[in-house]
C-alpha cells in the first residue's frame, strides 16, 4: 500500500502489527476524535506512612519485578549528561532481563554505551524520538531483531495514551524529589529544568520509580511530578555528569553562513505579515534557527512589537526575550540551558507543561495549535519541501523527529532554515532519503542561496515580494545546487526494513531500511 | 609535467582536501589512494576528476594521497596543480581549458 507521498508502506511489519499509510497532515485529525481507545492507566494503593525509599537504583528495579519481554520507559531531559539509562539497562542485563522495548522520549550521544545491550538480545525494540552516534549507525545496519519506531514528541503521548507504547517500568531521573516521590527538574546541581516529557510515562506506567540525587525534605515544590503516580524512590550520587546536563546559556552560532541564513529568515518572517502584535513563537535551538531569534528581538524593539508567547524547547534566548518584556509567557516541555530551568523555577510567567499539551495531537488542542510562527532546521529537504530531520547522508539514524511535525502542521508560519549543502552534500535535492515532515506543512525554504515558497502559500509568495525578497523555484534552486556539488550516488540499502517513522496521528510517513555496508 | 620531489597542497579542514603526490619511477602508473568523508556519495566522482585533470598535465606515473573533507570538485582541482606544481618545482600558470 502507498500512502499519499507515495512511499510503499506494508500492511503489516512483524514486530509491530499492522501499519496505517499517511494520508495528510490533518485527515484523521479533522473527524475530531480518535478511533483507537484510551488504555486505563494502572489502580494502585499504598498503606499511610509506609515508606517509597530504595537504598539504591538495583533494589527499586529488584522490587518491580522485572521480567524478559517488558518496556522500560526514560526521558531524556538530562540530554548529554545522562547517566540514568545506561545505568538502569545494565541492572536489568545483570539481572537475566532480556527482550527490553526501550521507549525513551529521546536518545542521545550520552546513550552509546547501550550498543552492547542492542547486540546481545537485552534490547530488541526502540520507540524513540531520535537516536543518534553509534545506536544510531547500528540500528540502520539492522542490530536489533524487531523495527524501531521513530515518533513526535506530541505522536509519543498518544502511542502512551493508546497502549502503543504500554510502560511497565517507568525510571524518572529528577534533579530533586521528596521521599514520596513529588519530583522537579528546576534546581539541585543536576538541574535540567522541565519535565514535560515525563509526565505521560508517570500517568501511565504500570511501576514508577524516580532517582534523584538530591532528596528534599518533603514536600518537593514545585510538583512537576506528582506522589500520587510514584511507586519508589531512590537517592544516587549522580544522575549524569551537571556539566553536560545544565552547560552555560546557549550560545548563538558564530558560523557567517548560519547567520547569514538567520538574518535572511528573519527578513522573510519581518515580511510575511504573521509578525504582528501578539504573536506566538518557537524556534529549535540548532545552528541557524536560534540565531533567528536574535534577529527577531531586534526586529520587535524596532518596530515596539510585542509577542504573546514562547512555545517548546526553550533556551536562554527565549528567557531574555521574556525578561525583556518581548513576550509575556513561556511556555516550556523542555528547557536547553541551566538559565532557562532557574527561570522556570523563579519566574510565574514561565510555565511548565507536559508533552501531551505541548503537542499532541488527540486531545482538546495543544499548544502547538496555537503557533504563529516556528523555525525549524533540516538535514535534507526535497522540492516537495517534505524534511528528513533523521538519516544523514549515509543512511544512519542521527537525528530526531522531536517536534518538528508537530509544530510545522500547527503553526501559521512554518520555517526551514537550513544551508543549500553542507561540504559537499546537496540538503535541497529532489527526494530526501526519509520524510519526516510532509512537505504541506513547511511554508517557506530558507538557504543562503535562495529563498521558496511552498506553492500552496501564494498570499505568502506575494507578501515577501511585496516586501522586496527575491523568491526562487525550489526546483531551480536544487539543479542550481546539483551543479555545485554533483550528483551524489544514492544510498544503499537492502529490501529489509529496521524501522519506521511514524507521523503525529500515528499513520506512517516513511520507513527506513537497512543501510548495506 | 615532470614530478622531481615529494609535495602537498591543501588541508584537513572541513570542506577542504589534502593532497599529496609522489614522483614514481616511469612505467610504474598512477597509484591513487582515496580517503573521502563523502566516499558512497561522491568516491568515484573524485577519483575521475583526479584521474581527468592528470590526464591534462600528461602525468602517467605517480603516486597520490588524498584526503578529502568533502571538497568541491574546483577545490579538488585547485589543491591538485598546485600540488603538482610544487612538485615539479614549477610554480606559475594555471590549469587552462
Amino acid at each position: 500500500m502507498k500512502n499519499i507521498l507515495n512511499i510503499e508502506i506494508p500492511d503489516n511489519l512483524n514486530g509491530i502489527g499492522s501499519l496505517e499509510p499517511f494520508q495528510g497532515a490533518f485527515t484523521k485529525l479533522k473527524k475530531g476524535w480518535m478511533e483507537e481507545k484510551t488504555v486505563p492507566p494502572p489502580n494502585k494503593a499504598k498503606m499511610p506512612h509506609s515508606s517509597k525509599l530504595c537504598k539504591t537504583l538495583r533494589e527499586a528495579i529488584e522490587k518491580t519485578k522485572p521480567y524478559s519481554g517488558m518496556t522500560v520507559s526514560f526521558h531524556h531531559h538530562l540530554r548529554g549528561g545522562d547517566d540514568i539509562v545506561v545505568n538502569s539497562i545494565r541492572i536489568l542485563a545483570e539481572l537475566g532481563i532480556k527482550d527490553i522495548t526501550l521507549a525513551s522520549s529521546s536518545l542521545t550521544s550520552a546513550h552509546d554505551a547501550l550498543l552492547p545491550f542492542f547486540k546481545d538480545g537485552t534490547i530488541t525494540q526502540v520507540f524513540s524520538s531520535g537516536i543518534r552516534g553509534e545506536l544510531g549507525k547500528a540500528i540502520a545496519q539492522g542490530v536489533l531483531p524487531k523495527p524501531f519506531v521513530i515518533h513526535s514528541h506530541g505522536g509519543r503521548v498518544r502511542c502512551v495514551h493508546t497502549g502503543k507504547i504500554k510502560i511497565d517500568l517507568a525510571i524518572i531521573a529528577a534533579s530533586a524529589a521528596d521521599e514520596e516521590g513529588n519530583a522537579t527538574g528546576t534546581h539541585g546541581k543536576s538541574a535540567f529544568g522541565s519535565m514535560g516529557y515525563a509526565t505521560i510515562d508517570s500517568w501511565y506506567a504500570k511501576q514508577v520509580v524516580v532517582v534523584t540525587d538530591n532528596i528534599v525534605d518533603y514536600p518537593c515544590v514545585p510538583q512537576s511530578i506528582t506522589q500520587n503516580y510514584i511507586d519508589y524512590v531512590v537517592e544516587v550520587n549522580s544522575i549524569g555528569d551537571p556539566t553536560k546536563i545544565a552547560g552555560g546559556s546557549t550560545r548563538i552560532t558564530k558560523a557567517p553562513m548560519d547567520l547569514q541564513i538567520a538574518r535572511l529568515a528573519a527578513n522573510v518572517i519581518e515580511k510575511s505579515g504573521e509578525l504582528k502584535e501578539g504573536f506566538s513563537f518557537q524556534v529549535g535551538a540548532g545552528g541557524a534557527s536560534l540565531a533567528v531569534a536574535k534577529y527577531i528581538r531586534k526586529i520587535m524593539k524596532k518596530t515596539n512589537t510585542k509577542g504573546s508567547f514562547v512555545l517548546g524547547g526553550v533556551t536562554s534566548v527565549g528567557v531574555d526575550m521574556l525578561n525583556e518584556g518581548l513576550f509575556s509567557s513561556i511556555f516550556d516541555v523542555q528547557s536547553f540551558d541551566a538559565e532557562v530551568s532557574s527561570s522556570l523555577m523563579k519566574n510565574p510567567y514561565h510555565i511548565e507543561i507536559p508533552a501531551g499539551v505541548y503537542a499532541n495531537p488527540f486531545n482538546c488542542g495543544c499548544m502547538t495549535n496555537k503557533l504563529d510562527i516556528v523555525v525549524l532546521g533540516a538535514l535534507e529537504i526535497d522540492t516537495d519541501f517534505n524534511v528528513n530531520v533523521i538519516t544523514g547522508s549515509e543512511g544512519y539514524v542521527r537525528g530526531a523527529s522531536g517536534g518538528h511535525s508537530d509544530t510545522a502542521s500547527g503553526a501559521n508560519l512554518t520555517v526551514v532554515v537550513c544551508p543549500s549543502f553542507r561540504g559537499r552534500i546537496p540538503i535541497v535535492k529532489e527526494k530526501v532519503h526519509t520524510i519526516v515532515t510532509p512537505g504541506e506543512s513547511i511554508d517557506v525554504l530558507v538557504t543562503e542561496r535562495g529563498i521558496c515558497v511552498n506553492p500552496n502559500r501564494p498570499e505568502l509568495k506575494q507578501n515577501l515580494i511585496d516586501g522586496g525578497i527575491e523568491v526562487k523555484d525550489i526546483h531551480d534552486l536544487a539543479k542550481e545546487v546539483e551543479g555545485i556539488t554533483g550528483k551524489a550516488k544514492p544510498i544503499e540499502t537492502t529490501d529489509r526494513i529496521v524501522g519506521i517513522v511514524e507521523y503525529r496521528d500515528g499513520t506512517v510517513i516513511d520507513v527506513i531500511r537497512q543501510v548495506v555496508e | 609535467m615532470v614530478l622531481k620531489v615529494k609535495a602537498q597542497a591543501g588541508s584537513f579542514e572541513s570542506s577542504d582536501i589534502l593532497i599529496m603526490v609522489e614522483p614514481v619511477a616511469k612505467g610504474t602508473g598512477r597509484t591513487i589512494e582515496l580517503k573521502s568523508i563523502v566516499m558512497q556519495q561522491f568516491g568515484d566522482d573524485v577519483l575521475q576528476q583526479i584521474n581527468r585533470d592528470l590526464d591534462h598535465y600528461n602525468i602517467d606515473d605517480i603516486r597520490i594521497i588524498v584526503n578529502d573533507k568533502g571538497a568541491l570538485p574546483p577545490t579538488i582541482s585547485a589543491r591538485l596543480e598546485t600540488a603538482l606544481k610544487r612538485s615539479a618545482q614549477v610554480q606559475a600558470g594555471t590549469l587552462t581549458k
